[in-house]
């Protein structure tokens, strides 16, 4: 009787390394459950906040306003432009194109490329406009 | 309301495809998504074109019916979004069904009641109780 041959197994599942498609993934569900929780939070605490009187409002921008509010607002940003676009690319990919292994990892590419740009310029403008 | 059918004939006819609800979720997540693009480039660029980000402007502008009818929009999208979102996470990783189900029933709660006060938020702004 021949000796069994030790063949490889398929899916491999433990010899894989990083490539921009699975960062991307993995991105797309962090930054949804953090916009889920902290984004919407942030929203309804920033809306009863504008509905409250005055001092409503200055716990929120005071909150907001100090290191981690504001790490937590540019987080936020982050998050939402990530999830946007690579929400956008998921679109994409659900009618059948960028499947391709360039045009794959290039899409995964432009949107971490994106969401970083949208978030510096946004909050370079803000905080510029802001002083 | 049926958003359409995920699975195509072919696919009916193999047996291929979510056995239960999955699809029907999976378009919803979808079809909010869409919604959500729109408004949160509406929400972006009203932050952007607003003068200033103080209470009263603020107020100004979610108290007419062109701010605040997008924002309820975008709380109630949104809420709903995220809760499908969250769903597929704890699908995944919560494998126990009753846990799985007690966890997605307080994910529930906790957008209804979310969603209810971000928009008594909503409604305190417009119909002014305060401020």
């Amino acid at each position: 009787m021949a000796a069994v041959r030790e063949r490889p197994m398929s899916p491999h599942l433990s010899i894989w390394r990083w490539g921009p498609h699975m960062v991307v993934s993995i991105l797309h569900r962090i930054t949804g459950v953090g916009l889920s929780i902290a984004g919407l939070a942030v929203l309804t605490w920033w809306l009863m906040a504008i509905s409250g009187n005055a001092d409503d409002y200055s716990a929120f921008t005071d909150a907001a306003s100090g290191w981690f509010g504001k790490l937590v607002l540019i987080g936020l940003t982050w998050a939402f432009f990530q999830h946007l676009f690579s929400g956008i690319r998921h679109l994409v990919m659900d009618t059948g194109m960028g499947f391709e292994l360039k045009a794959n990892k290039t899409g995964a590419v432009l949107t971490i490329v994106g969401s970083i740009a949208a978030t510096i310029l946004l909050w370079a403008y803000w905080l510029g406009a802001l002083k | 309301m049926s958003l359409g059918d995920s699975a195509t004939p072919l696919g009916k006819v193999r047996g291929l495809g979510s056995a239960r609800e999955g699809g029907e979720h999976w378009l919803s997540e979808r079809a909010t998504s869409v919604a959500l693009l729109l408004l949160g480039a509406w929400l972006l660029a009203s932050l952007l074109l607003l003068p200033t980000l103080d209470q009263r402007t603020l107020a100004e502008w979610l108290g007419k019916p062109s701010g605040a009818v997008p924002m309820a929009l975008l709380v109630v999208i949104g809420f709903w979004h995220g809760l499908a979102g969250m769903k597929v996470v704890v699908d995944d990783y919560v494998h126990d069904e009753a846990n799985r189900w007690a966890v997605n029933i307080f994910f529930l709660f906790l957008a209804v009641a979310g969603a209810s006060l971000a928009l008594f938020a909503l409604g305190r702004i417009a119909f002014g109780a305060a401020a």
